[in-house]
């Protein structure tokens, strides 16, 4: 048999859709994808016992970047995966998980107690601004059918 | 010297199989309890924050984005919160849309946490990705799984255009109506996967896991005569009714210093809602159909044994298949109704439902000129929170008296928690911004 693909699902900041969207596409896939892919890094399906990152052939990456700490965890994805693909509206545009990004003085204000508090990042930022991105997958969530060509592309399951 | 077994620290960063991310920490000294943390370490989006200001009319569309999994949930609550605020009354045909709309939502989810978060904890595998498809028992249920999931999957895409942020319900109606007969295509998909969900209640039912707390619980979620998850005043296991827009005053906020998200008590006592607490108060008003087939296992409840949420979930799914075939069968045709047309008022509206979770509810604040003056939003993780963490707190402290060993440990504590099938998309977003 085929060495098998080496996939991670990473979620950064987010609504998780896209998440949602792929276990929905696992309906009528999985049976191709499971024989096909092995899910290195995917916290929605395993219990991740990995001590560290994996070398992987494709990272999907979902949401926006809120923190240092995500911002360093976006590198080390980087820096293992071949592909980097961004999954949904969040991690191409940064929106809606930047809404904070374009708020008045008062809400501002409002939300800075707490943004020191757990340090967040001054701006919501997208995948592009810190890494290089291979491929994106636009929508809100997820178009449904970028993805499922991505997935022929790359894993050449169908 | 204490040896290696009395002092131990869990550190769990992410854990796994369940919607979002939350963390755990634990200390143990001399085999007890020094310090114990449950937080919810998703970055907020600041949803309240962001709707104020905003037309009323955008806020459902925006507000579906708060949670992926249970993103129709917050559109037809706050859907519900805008219509009551400008005095709007839907007609019979969109709320029985938005009905069927969400059975299809509370079959997918559920669904989703069964099969692919809990199911694998009994057949102690880490992942429906291990189950053994040489055993036919397991190949099976990995079978159902994805079968029970697509017709969920695909009632709320007939009925709503999409399972995720669903883009056709709106204030007042709906801005494309759904075909009878695509409908109709559904019910003996329905049908077939009913009896896979009787297995899974059997299947759930069989599980000896069992833990109640010591601290009393209140139970309380939103009673209907047919169940429909949509409409009622709110029920407590105590005996108490509300009224759905009073809902808020009885809830206590309760700011958690090291979590992204707040936590609720009821009236000051621990409150759970959710599939639990709906079957312990109001099992009686469960589809006929589905009582007559789940009738031996309706016995256990009121249940305090926090792991029969499961079970309830699973018995709510068969529900939803009965009474969503019900709804189907009474609809002879559907009407071409255009939505309400919106005039702006000054006014307070409040929506609530019970999503698949449990209650959640919308008050929104609206200025005359229909814009938002202000939001709040009370999501179930958030009032389940102070009762999970006290359970994982007595539950560690149970299994520290017996000796049981930390990997143990670590492992009951994740299935306990993926019992209350928590929200952590949801729960982080919503924090009252006042930190003195």
């Amino acid at each position: 048999m085929d060495k098998k693909i080496r996939v991670g699902w990473f979620s950064f900041t987010c609504c998780e859709d896209s998440t949602i969207i792929f276990t929905e596409l696992l309906n009528s896939h999985y049976k191709d994808w499971f024989k096909k892919i092995e899910f290195v890094h995917a916290r929605i399906l395993r219990k991740d016992d990995t001590k560290e990152l994996q070398e992987m052939d494709i990272a999907f990456v979902e949401g926006a970047i809120s923190s240092d700490k995500q911002e360093e965890k976006l590198k080390k994805i980087r820096e293992k995966a071949k592909k980097l693909v961004a999954i949904g509206a969040c991690a191409v545009v940064g929106s809606p998980a930047n809404q904070r990004n374009f708020f008045n003085r008062d809400q501002t204000e409002e939300i800075k107690p707490i943004l020191d508090l757990f340090k967040y990042k001054e701006k919501v930022m997208k995948l592009s601004e810190i890494v290089t991105v291979d491929e994106n997958v636009p929508g809100c969530p997820m178009n449904e059918q970028v993805f499922l060509k991505l997935m022929e592309k790359y894993l050449h399951v169908s | 010297m204490h040896n290696i077994d009395s002092d131990f620290d869990i550190s769990l960063d992410e854990i796994s199989k369940i919607e979002g991310a939350a963390s755990l920490e634990i200390k143990v000294r001399n085999k007890k309890i020094e310090d114990l943390k449950f937080s919810i370490s998703e970055w907020k989006r600041f949803y309240t924050q962001a709707i104020r200001g905003k037309p009323v009319t955008a806020v459902p569309q925006l507000v579906a984005r708060i949670c992926g999994t249970c993103s129709n949930a917050h559109l037809i609550a706050s859907l519900e919160a805008v219509e009551k605020g400008l005095h709007i009354t839907p007609s019979y045909q969109t709320m029985l849309l938005r009905k069927l709309l969400f059975l299809g939502l509370i079959i997918r989810d559920h669904a989703l946490h069964l099969y692919i978060f809990s199911l694998p904890d009994l057949f102690e595998k880490n992942s429906i990705l291990d189950l053994d498809e040489s055993d036919p028992i397991q190949k099976q249920y990995l079978e159902d799984a994805f079968a029970v999931k697509e017709v969920g999957n695909q009632l709320s895409i007939v009925v709503g255009g999409r399972s995720v942020h669903a883009p056709s319900p709106t204030i007042g109606g709906f801005l494309k109506l759904p075909r009878l007969k695509d409908i109709q295509a559904l019910k003996p998909k329905l049908a077939e996967i009913r009896p896979k969900v009787l297995k899974l209640i059997e299947l759930f039912a069989k599980d000896p896991s069992d833990f109640s707390l010591r601290t009393p619980v209140s139970y309380a979620g939103l009673s209907s005569k047919d169940f429909s998850f949509l409409e009622g005043a709110i029920k407590t296991s105590d005996g108490v009714t509300i009224q759905e827009k009073d809902f808020g005053t009885h809830l206590n906020a309760v700011i958690i210093p090291y979590s992204h998200a707040r936590g609720f008590k009821f009236d000051g006592k621990f409150l759970m809602v959710g599939a639990l607490a709906r079957l312990n108060n109001d099992k009686d008003k469960l589809h006929t159909k589905t009582k007559e087939s789940v009738k031996e296992y309706l016995d256990v409840f009121p249940s305090h044994n926090l792991f029969h949420n499961n079970l309830a979930q699973a018995i709510e799914i068969v529900h939803a298949i009965d009474l969503d075939c019900e709804y189907v069968d009474s609809i002879k045709t559907i009407n071409n109704e255009v939505p309400v047309k919106v005039q702006p008022t000054e006014s307070i509206g409040v929506g609530l439902i019970e999503a698949p979770r449990g209650t959640l509810y919308y008050r929104l604040d609206i200025n005359a000129d229909g814009t938002v003056k202000h939001g709040d939003i009370v999501v179930p993780t958030g009032q389940n929170q102070i009762v999970m963490e006290r359970g994982i707190y007595e539950l560690v402290e149970r299994l520290l008296t017996v000796d049981t060993p930390k990997d143990q440990i670590v492992y009951e504590i994740e299935k306990f928690i993926r019992a209350f099938d928590p929200c952590m998309s949801c729960a982080a977003h919503f924090l009252k911004v006042k930190w003195r």
